[in-house]
């Protein structure tokens, strides 16, 4: 409780800074516009609690000017109840449509039932809601982890040879990405039964937790070939245990990881990680894409993937120049 | 009597080494590598010494009958101070100075509202602990700041035979040892403990007293913010230093220290962070599952606990008597 405490107070002081931009705006029409108005959307975020989040942030605001849409943006400092009074602010406003990330994933149905009732349209980003009631929400754009597990297990498929150990760096116990990227990688060297995962352990996500998890992997287990890290940062904090174990990241022990934030793209063009599966924040001009064909009546898929891609070395390389997060 | 609770401690200490020693045969083993000793003994000395120097702060703060819960955001805050500005072109030197400059300035904030104001040390240092992480994060702007600096990478990942982090920690414990048992100052800090208002009117400066522990354990919990950002070159205002209080209090209590103040044993600080430690190298080096880690932590620390308590060992001395006497 005191980490979501800690957590809410950053955010409070965050968003003061970002607090400042929106403003009110004309009044919206009500319902669904036609498509010469302009769309206002009411946009609620989970928070700022990483640079992933803020990259995301600020795509959807870059994304919204960039497209023409007027956008009404709600911080909700990792409150759900600060969410719901957001959503049910936005429809008051009548805006032409309501997208947000929800910070929990139950609790939903009451809030997005009003919405429903006043004919606006919701969109769901980047994570999911756990409700029976489909149509509570158009559609869900965002990353599939289990997904991004496939790609990096389907890496070391592809490049390795021979019996292969593997060893893996989790993310935060119970939390849907590190589950997911978990399965996927699994799911993928199934294939191969000389790939095996020897140790897996959770370095919670950061680079402290990385490093003193692969330190102990170096000294229990002999002859790593393979790191699996479900983020970036996990995978730097291995990097600095295998340098200090005396051999090289990259080459002697390759790394695998799942983000491709600038600090891991740095070291994937350095050659100290071999393969990054992008977890793309950028989601903006899906987003707005998506609210148009909404808002215009368009049938939408119940679920779109945000664009994700994967880097090897020599495409970090040539992109690290503009990388945004 | 604080060796016999010292017991308990080190019997966990001792079992938690032979458990690893059991699954993994090469544990104890050391090798020189690249001129410093390498192992896993080694790496829990090093990953120990932020905790241990944080709860060497702590054991002085519990003995004066407080508690200070913001050590980890000021170890937060030291981080991103010291990364800013390292990144911003400055030296490491002049960061790291900065940085123990600001913790010293957050202690003498947290003393002046327990000893001034006299608000309670869990209320006065949660109001730190809770606003200090959001300081951190302005400071970082949310982000984490990498940097590349040799000298700043020494104080957490560097060595000199033994890792430097250790050291530091370990000539701050004996430099608490000499001042605390070689002069009166840790009697009057104990005296401080056990009565603070007596010990006022006997002519012990309490109030001078508790607010030089705090801003010690916030200088304490800087170099230990550096250590940990150093270990891996950056900082991450959110989650360097996060959950370091509970670990440092338990540190204190594992060692014999009561939290209702007075007495206090240094050693036992000492020993108590060192089978945290290595109670988390053990998680990961023997293989525990890491959604059953909690509870194998929970479990050890508990037993650990109920042994020590003056009952239990009651109970455990009454049998044994027993056994003597039908011997005989």
């Amino acid at each position: 409780m005191l980490r979501t405490i800690t957590a809410a107070v950053g955010a409070v002081l965050l968003s003061t800074l970002a607090a400042c931009g929106g403003g009110d705006g004309a009044a919206a029409p009500g319902g669904a516009a036609q498509g010469d108005d302009r769309i206002t959307m009411g946009f609620s975020q989970v928070g700022a609690e990483s640079g992933w989040r803020t990259a995301n942030t600020k795509s959807i605001q870059e994304a919204a000017a960039a497209a023409g849409v007027e956008l009404k943006f709600s911080d909700a400092q990792q409150k759900q109840e600060n969410q719901i009074k957001a959503i049910r602010s936005f429809i008051q406003q009548k805006v032409d449509v309501i997208a947000f990330s929800p910070v929990v994933e139950t609790g939903w149905d009451t809030v997005l039932l009003e919405a429903k009732r006043a004919d606006i349209p919701v969109i769901l980003t980047d994570r999911a809601i756990d409700s029976e009631d489909t149509s509570l929400y158009k559609t869900f754009l965002g990353s599939d982890f289990v997904e991004e597990g496939r790609k990096a297990g389907q890496w070391v498929v592809d490049n390795t040879q021979g019996a292969v150990t593997v060893v893996e760096l989790q993310g935060t116990t119970g939390a849907a990405p590190a589950i997911d990227r978990k399965t996927g990688f699994e799911e993928v060297i199934a294939a191969r039964p000389d790939i095996k995962i020897v140790a897996t352990q959770s370095g919670d996500f950061t680079r402290s937790g990385g490093k003193q998890v692969m330190e102990a992997f170096l000294k229990s287990t002999p002859d790593i070939d393979v790191v699996y890290a479900h983020n970036d940062d996990m995978g730097l904090g291995a990097i600095e245990a295998i340098k200090a174990a005396g051999k090289k990241p990259g080459t002697d022990i390759k790394i695998v990881t799942v983000d491709a934030v600038k600090d891991g793209m740095t070291a994937l063009a350095n050659g100290e990680i071999n393969f990054i599966v992008e977890c793309n924040p950028l989601l903006g001009e899906q987003l707005m894409d998506l609210a148009a064909k909404v808002v215009a009546g368009e049938e939408v898929p119940a679920r779109v993937v945000t664009e994700e891609t994967t880097f090897t070395p020599e495409q970090a390389k040539a992109v690290l120049p503009e990388r945004q997060y | 009597m604080s060796a016999n609770r010292l017991l308990w401690p080190l019997a966990a200490l001792a079992a938690l080494i032979v458990l690893n020693v059991v699954v993994t045969p090469s544990f104890l083993e050391l090798r020189f590598q690249d001129g410093h000793l390498f192992g896993s003994t080694v790496d829990i000395l090093r990953n120990g010494a932020p905790t241990l120097l944080i709860a060497l702060g702590m054991t002085l703060v519990i003995a004066t009958r407080g508690i200070d819960l913001s050590v980890g955001a000021i170890a937060a805050i030291a981080a991103a101070v010291a990364c800013t500005h390292i990144a911003s072109g400055g030296d490491a030197i002049t960061a790291m100075l900065l940085a123990l400059g600001l913790s010293a300035l957050l202690g003498v904030w947290n003393g002046f509202l327990v000893t001034v104001v006299g608000i309670q040390p869990i209320i006065a240092t949660l109001v730190l602990m809770i606003a200090g992480r959001g300081l951190a994060m302005l400071l970082t702007e949310g982000q984490i700041i990498t940097v590349s600096d040799d000298l700043y990478s020494q104080v957490g990942a560097g060595f000199l035979v033994l890792p430097i982090a250790i050291l530091i920690s370990l000539a701050a414990l004996a430099g608490v040892a000499l001042l605390t048992r070689r002069t009166a100052l840790g009697m009057l800090i104990e005296a401080v403990g056990v009565n603070p208002e007596a010990s006022r009117l006997a002519g012990v400066r309490s109030r001078t007293i508790v607010w030089t522990v705090y801003v010690f354990i916030a200088v304490c919990s800087g170099v230990a913010g550096l250590m940990i950002s150093s270990n891996v070159n950056s900082a991450d205002a959110n989650n360097i230093g996060l959950w370091i209080e509970m670990d440092a209090i338990l540190a204190v209590v594992i060692g014999g220290t009561s939290l209702a103040g007075g007495r206090y044993s240094l050693v036992g600080t000492l020993i108590g962070a060192l089978v945290i430690q290595t109670l988390t190298t053990t998680v990961y080096t023997i293989g525990v599952p890491p959604n059953v880690t909690l509870v194998f932590k929970a479990v050890v620390v508990i037993a650990v606990c109920l042994l020590q308590s003056p009952r239990s060992a009651a109970l455990l001395r009454r049998p044994a008597r027993a056994e003597e006497v039908a011997a005989r």
